[in-house]
């Protein structure tokens, strides 16, 4: 059981929530995730820790509404308790120092984008990120990405912040303006997809970090698998970060709706 | 001589159409008391007791069993103990025809069924369960050391049993939510209830052993820092959670998935009812693919779940089979199809990347391979497909890498298990022992839990000789 500190709603659909972990918040590296379970009767499933306190013991997490398990997380208010926490999980983000680093982050993808944003930044990188949303009401962290960034591109698909246009779009003038060396992209699968064929026809090397369907995140039951470079990976152990440029993204997407129909029922079922 | 003349207790079960309605009603019912001491007398008490050696912790066979037959049943479950941490557990569970039945005087010298020991084991259990008065085990005096167990499974649990009764200070940490590893993750409750498993561990918190679910040794904090924390000594009880596939063409499609996420989502996670958060895939047409325990448990959780067709697959023939033979004999009983020395090729998939057929390939049987069992070889132009819209892929798992990968210097085989000296257990880190199935690779409860005894034996005499008897500061 772990205590809710601090709670945030960034928007309807995003929510800030800080959460005692002190393990956990001194384990955690940048990459890393945690898989949460609401109630006796919930679902294991997984949130990237986007930040830690090691003196106050809290980690903080980004969650979006999407179905029955993160809309519970969501409704749970400051002092009741995650029935139960586990992590800190997966294969940290490998950093150093290359030189110009493009960091670019989608949706509610911006969470996990920031502690690996400070991470490059503290390892002497020059850190160009753009983030993007489909408009301003969705846009999360602008003022801690900025802060961590030498240069921030604000892009909403409407224009109603920032600049109006997909964030590939900022990223290729970026691109064409100056030697990037790495690039690293978090966000939902079909972005990913665009960055990664983006970042190949200029050939830097890119990584993106996969939110799989999971279930235990300790690499036993396998639901988390992808295909990378033609052989079969767990993203909870191998990744979730994978070199982009051999994902297939397009197996990645099929399977984040495996369960689609079964988990509409659920929500139906929670909502009724 | 008229022992001879009874004949073999049959055990009670639910009607086959009726249990295959819940995946929480056990199939056996279990006996009598009458009835359980009218099949002890059938046992010789043989001075050579060879079911004995057939009994992989050497059990003490004839004397609970004539405990049973004198109706002293609370004797009988205390003689298990002596040996046996979880007697309910492995009277369920156990392989008992390849085992203690397997050796038992009438099979070996009469040709005539062999005593119920298995269903005897149950029963003895059970009625020390039921009745109310488990006896926690005299423990001696607390010495103040403190020891890890990684790791929540049989072996885990009964080392922590041992060490706890030698004095120690236990505590078991645990990956996941729950404690008891495959024992509730993987499997079924229609085999073996989730309500009989915790009263085993209700019994090692009165013990004084701690329990830590959601720590995973190597992620949340190291073998280190634990050491820091005072930790003396480790048992690693990790298991075999690493599914293995076959790496053919696309078995990644959606709807099929390994046992042991079919399995987790049932048993864990509880995806049977509606009631739950966790989604499960249905289908009228269900393959499993395997022929293991693991492969019977999720053919009949599939049966349970509403298959109309639900089917094994397995590319050699029943003999070579290496699930329970009641497994087998109850899943024929709730209309599970057998298609054997059948091997799947290539799953094909619907426009919505979800399979829908299954192409296999027909077996035949050529030479012994290393395992001693007929080797399958493929027939050519044998192809056909079965619809299916859920395949569940059960053809084994590997050691769980967590501990092998994050523990510096210990010995792992190229298998992936952990290399121990024989019979003591111990590491090639001499603070660190290891059991079960991360060191067999997948193998048996009472394997596993013979392990954690032998390692909890060993464990005692190292840090007696390192800590107690030179009386080092701690
Ligand atoms: C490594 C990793 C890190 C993630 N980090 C974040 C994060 O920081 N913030 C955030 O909002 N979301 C994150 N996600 C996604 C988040 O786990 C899902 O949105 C959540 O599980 C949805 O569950 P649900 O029951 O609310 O929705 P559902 O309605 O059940 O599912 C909605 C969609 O979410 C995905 N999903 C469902 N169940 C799971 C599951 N068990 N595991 C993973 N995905 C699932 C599927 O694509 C599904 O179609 C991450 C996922 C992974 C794998
Ligand atoms: C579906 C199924 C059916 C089976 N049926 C039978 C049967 O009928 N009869 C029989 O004898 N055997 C059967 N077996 C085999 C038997 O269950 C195993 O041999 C036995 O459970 C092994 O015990 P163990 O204690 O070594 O490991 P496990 O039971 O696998 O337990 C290991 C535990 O360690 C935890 N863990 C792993 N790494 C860490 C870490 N780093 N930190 C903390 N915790 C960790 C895991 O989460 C798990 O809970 C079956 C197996 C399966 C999967
Ligand atoms: S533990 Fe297993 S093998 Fe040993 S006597 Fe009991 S049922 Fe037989
Ligand atoms: S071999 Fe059979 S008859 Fe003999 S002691 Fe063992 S169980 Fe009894
Ligand atoms: S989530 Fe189960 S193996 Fe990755
Ligand atoms: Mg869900």
């Amino acid at each position: 059981m772990n205590k809710i500190v601090e709670k945030e709603n960034f928007s309807e659909k995003v929510v800030k929530i800080v959460v005692e972990a002190p393990l956990i918040a001194k384990a955690r590296k940048p990459g890393n995730f945690v898989i949460v379970r609401v109630g006796e009767k919930g679902e294991r499933v997984p949130f990237t820790i986007a930040g830690a306190d090691i003196a106050k013991g809290t980690i903080t997490i980004i969650v979006q509404k999407m179905g029955v398990s993160s809309t519970k997380l969501c409704n749970l208010e400051v002092g009741e308790y995650i029935t139960d926490l586990v992590g800190p999980l997966g294969k940290p983000t490998e950093i150093h120092n290359v030189g110009t680093v493009l960091c670019s982050g989608g949706g509610v993808g911006v969470a996990p984008l920031l502690p690996i944003v400070e991470a490059y930044k503290k390892a002497g990188n020059r850190v160009i990120t753009v983030i993007a949303a489909r408009s301003k009401e969705l846009l999360i962290l602008e003022d801690e990405m900025r802060k961590h960034s030498d240069e921030l591109i604000v892009m909403t698909d409407d224009g109603s912040h920032g600049r109006k246009g997909l964030v590939t779009e900022g990223m290729e003038e970026v691109i064409k303006r100056e030697k990037v060396d790495e690039c690293i992209t978090i966000g939902p699968a079909i972005m990913m997809k665009f960055c990664s064929l983006l970042t190949k026809k200029y050939e830097i090397p890119t990584m993106a970090s996969l939110n799989s369907i999971m279930v235990d995140g300790t690499g036993m039951c396998g639901a988390c698998r992808v295909t990378v470079d033609g052989k079969t990976k767990f993203t909870c152990v191998d990744g979730p970060e994978f070199d982009a440029h051999k994902i297939d993204f397009d197996e990645m997407m099929s399977r984040l709706g495996g369960y689609k129909e079964e988990e509409n029922d659920k929500m139906d079922h929670f909502q009724n | 001589k008229d022992r001879m003349a009874i004949e073999r207790v049959e055990m009670h079960e639910m009607a086959p159409e009726e249990r295959i309605k819940s995946q929480r009603v056990e199939v056996n019912i279990g006996l009598s008391k009458e009835e359980a001491m009218l099949e002890a007398t059938r046992c010789m008490d043989c001075v050579n007791p060879t079911c004995m050696e057939g009994c992989p912790v050497s059990i003490n066979i004839p004397k609970f069993i004539k405990n049973i037959e004198r109706g002293d049943i609370l004797g009988a479950a205390a003689v298990l103990k002596e040996t046996s941490a979880l007697p309910a557990v492995c009277g369920r569970v156990c392989p008992q025809e390849a085992q203690c039945e397997a050796r038992c005087f009438y099979v070996e010298k009469l040709n005539l069924k062999s005593v119920a020991i298995g269903h005897l084991e149950r029963f003895a259990a059970d009625f020390e369960r039921e009745s109310g008065v488990i006896s926690v085990p005299e423990l001696a005096e607390p010495n103040g050391v403190k020891v890890a167990v990684i790791g929540s499974g049989p072996s885990g649990l009964s080392f922590a049993g041992d060490m706890a009764k030698s004095g120690y200070d236990v505590t078991v940490f645990e990956a996941l939510h729950e404690i008891g590893g495959v024992l509730k993750y993987g499997i079924p409750e229609f085999r073996l209830p989730n309500a009989v498993v915790d009263v085993e561990i209700e019994n090692l918190r009165k013990m004084g052993v701690k329990f830590i679910t959601n720590y995973i040794v190597g992620q949340t904090a190291s073998l280190d820092d634990l050491k820091k924390e005072g930790f003396k000594a480790f048992y690693v009880g990790s298991g075999a959670g690493l599914p293995r596939f076959m790496n053919i063409p696309g078995e990644n499609s959606n709807g099929i998935m390994s046992s042991n996420e079919y399995l987790t989502r049932v048993n864990l996670m509880g995806a049977d009812s509606e009631e739950s958060d966790t989604p499960i895939l249905r289908g009228k047409n269900v393959v499993v693919v395997g022929g293991g325990n693991t492969a019977m448990d999720s053919v009949r959780t599939a049966k349970r779940l509403g298959a109309e067709r639900a089917m094994i697959v397995y590319r050699r023939s029943e003999e070579e089979m290496p699930a329970r033979l009641e497994e087998v004999h109850h899943a024929k009983q709730e209309g599970i199809e057998f298609l054997t020395l059948t091997n799947p090729i290539e799953y094909i998939a619907d426009d919505n990347h979800r399979v829908s057929q299954i192409k296999v390939q027909k077996m035949e049987l050529g030479e012994p391979d290393a395992s001693g069992r007929r080797r399958p070889i493929p027939m050519e132009g044998s192809e056909y497909t079965i619809d299916a819209t859920v395949v569940v892929v059960a053809v084994g798992v590997s050691p769980n890498p967590l501990i092998p990968n994050s523990v510096e210097g210990l010995e792992v085989s190229k298998w992936g298990t952990i290399e121990v000296v024989k019979d003591k257990m111990q590491s090639s880190i001499p603070e660190v022992f290891a059991g079960g199935d991360i060191v067999r690779g997948g193998a048996t409860v009472i394997l596993a839990m013979g392990d954690g005894r032998k390692a909890a034996a060993n464990m005692d005499v190292y840090l007696k000789e390192k800590y107690l008897s030179k009386k080092v500061e701690l």
